[in-house]
Formats: structure tokens, C-alpha cells, sequence
């Protein structure tokens, strides 16, 4: 393993196995109502937008949305889930465009995650994935990015 | 009202360290519905070589959200909490965060500007752990929108 601040782990995936242009196993992910509410409770954001149509409606949202901050999570699954081991996260970023508008029905909100290697930087070993997260066909981060340390 | 640029580039320590329970990495696991198995089993991290179950990459904002807020919510900054959308984030790891830690945080305001109206604010959160090594760094932007003329 070359970077010292970095002990070895499992990861499995070399390097040299991931050009360019490698796309990752896609990921769909359905976020509905419970889901908020146990987000909320795992990270401490209560704020009532996230699971209160009245409160939401009256700051201007056409419904109770997700979380900036769970999009996110959801969004970094498929690298974590594509590497095996979270560790191996070294920078993840993204930017909020555009919110999961999250119904109160039975089936939740559908998100999209596709992701691509856009980057490599063979001294360090590390990959950078570009992560898109769509929401009814439309992107709802932006320049959603993880760079990850391969073996 | 504007907010203070007194607040630019000042730092904040925060007094609590944050202890990362095992339980609550797996309730936030659970919470991102993610069953990897390094976040829920502390004996198959310790097989891949962590002293414990890993915490999610996004799990950090558990660990800064306090020590941000403290600066934040400060009434002297001026930000009008109500009108916030979160702009953006980034965690930078220097390592994983696992159950045990015990993690400091220093809070750093490293931009304040108005843009088209609307007040912007950057903060950097520094996260070290209990012999003071750098585990983190996480940059948050909020724009509190500017009220409707």
C-alpha cells in the first residue's frame, strides 16, 4: 500500500483493472416516507420539511423532500458498494441541485445512480468516480464526485 | 441584515468530542439502507483489518453537525436560519471513522459572501481524534435565500 496515512486494507479492486471510462454496476434505490423518518432519527436533522407536507408547502416545496444529506449517502453507495470497503473513501463531494421530492404513497421516490471513472492519478493509486443521481430523469446533484483508493 | 465578516476566517473549537457509538453506525448503516457488513459486524472489520465496524463515508456529519451548528446558529454571525438550502458538501478522509473514536472538531469560516441577494456561507470543519491526528476534513455551504421583494 503506497500511502502511509492509509494502512493497508481489503480492498480488492487493483488499480490497473479500473481506465478511464470504467462504468460502475448501476444502483436503484427507492426512498420513501419511513426512510426519512429513520434518517432523520439516525442523524439528528429534524427539520420538518423532511416529513411534514404542511411545513414544506409553506416554505415553498410542492412536497416533503429528502434530506440533502441522504441523497448524498444513497449517491456514495455505488462506490462503496463497488469497492467493498468504505474505507477506501478518501474525498466524496457534491452539490445540491435539485430536491427528491419524497410522495406519501406507497412506492416512494425512485433515484437513478449510474457512475463512471473520470479520473486516475497512478502515484497515489486513487480513482475518481463521477456519480449521477437522477430523480424523475433528471439530475439532482452536481459534480457528485468520489475519489477512492485502489489497491 | 448582513452577516458579520467579523466571522471570516476565524476558528472554533468546539468543546464536546464526539464518541462514535457502534450501535449508531449501524442505525445510520441502516438508515442509508446499506447492509455492508464492515458497517454492522465488528467482527468481520476486525478480519479486514479495522479495529472496528467502519462508519459510513457520510456518517462525519453526525460527528461536525454540532460543532457547525454552534457557529451557525451563533446569533452574532446574522444567518437567517429559515430561509437555508444546504449548496453543497465535501468530506475529505485522512482516514475511515470507526466505533470508539473519540473525535475533536474545529470549525473554521472560510467564506462569507452575498451573491445575487442571497447570503453565502462556507464553513470547514477539521476533525481530529484522541491523539489530536487529523481523521477529516468537511466543507459545507449554505445559502440563506434573500427574501422575497
Amino acid at each position: 500500500m503506497g500511502n502511509s496515512r492509509f494502512p493497508g486494507r481489503s480492498v480488492m479492486i487493483a488499480f490497473e483493472s479500473v481506465p478511464v471510462g470504467t462504468a460502475l454496476p448501476s444502483l436503484n434505490l427507492t426512498v420513501d416516507r419511513a426512510q426519512l423518518v429513520r434518517y432523520a432519527g439516525a442523524s439528528g436533522d429534524f427539520n420538518p420539511i423532511h416529513f411534514n407536507q404542511r411545513i414544506a408547502e409553506a416554505v415553498g416545496l410542492p412536497n416533503v423532500i429528502a434530506h440533502g444529506m441522504l441523497t448524498m449517502a444513497l449517491s456514495a453507495r455505488i462506490v462503496t458498494g463497488w469497492i467493498g470497503d468504505p474505507s477506501a473513501v478518501r474525498d466524496l463531494s457534491v452539490r445540491f441541485t435539485r430536491p427528491v421530492i419524497v410522495p406519501d404513497d406507497d412506492h416512494g421516490a425512485a433515484l437513478e445512480i449510474s457512475a463512471v471513472v473520470g479520473a486516475v492519478d497512478a502515484q497515489a493509486r486513487t480513482a475518481r468516480v463521477d456519480i449521477t443521481a437522477k430523480f424523475e430523469g433528471q439530475t439532482v446533484l452536481g459534480k457528485a464526485r468520489c475519489v477512492v483508493q485502489l489497491s | 441584515m448582513p452577516m458579520d465578516q467579523a466571522f471570516l476566517g476565524r476558528s472554533f473549537p468546539f468543546a464536546e468530542p464526539y464518541e462514535v457509538g457502534i450501535e449508531k453506525i449501524r442505525q445510520f448503516a441502516e438508515a442509508i439502507g446499506d447492509d455492508n457488513l464492515l458497517y454492522h459486524d465488528r467482527v468481520a472489520a476486525q478480519h479486514a483489518g479495522h479495529p472496528s465496524v467502519v462508519a459510513p463515508p457520510t456518517f462525519a456529519i453526525q460527528v461536525i453537525a454540532r460543532a457547525q451548528d454552534a457557529v451557525m446558529f451563533d446569533p452574532a454571525l446574522g444567518l437567517d436560519f429559515s430561509r437555508v438550502v444546504h449548496l453543497d458538501q465535501r468530506f475529505e478522509h485522512l482516514r475511515a471513522i470507526y466505533a470508539g473514536d473519540v473525535l475533536s472538531c474545529v470549525v473554521t469560516v472560510e467564506s462569507i459572501k452575498v451573491l445575487a441577494g442571497n447570503d453565502v456561507l462556507t464553513v470547514r470543519t477539521d476533525v481530529t481524534d484522541i491523539e489530536n491526528a487529523p481523521v477529516c476534513s468537511a466543507w459545507g455551504t449554505l445559502v440563506s435565500r434573500a427574501a422575497a421583494s
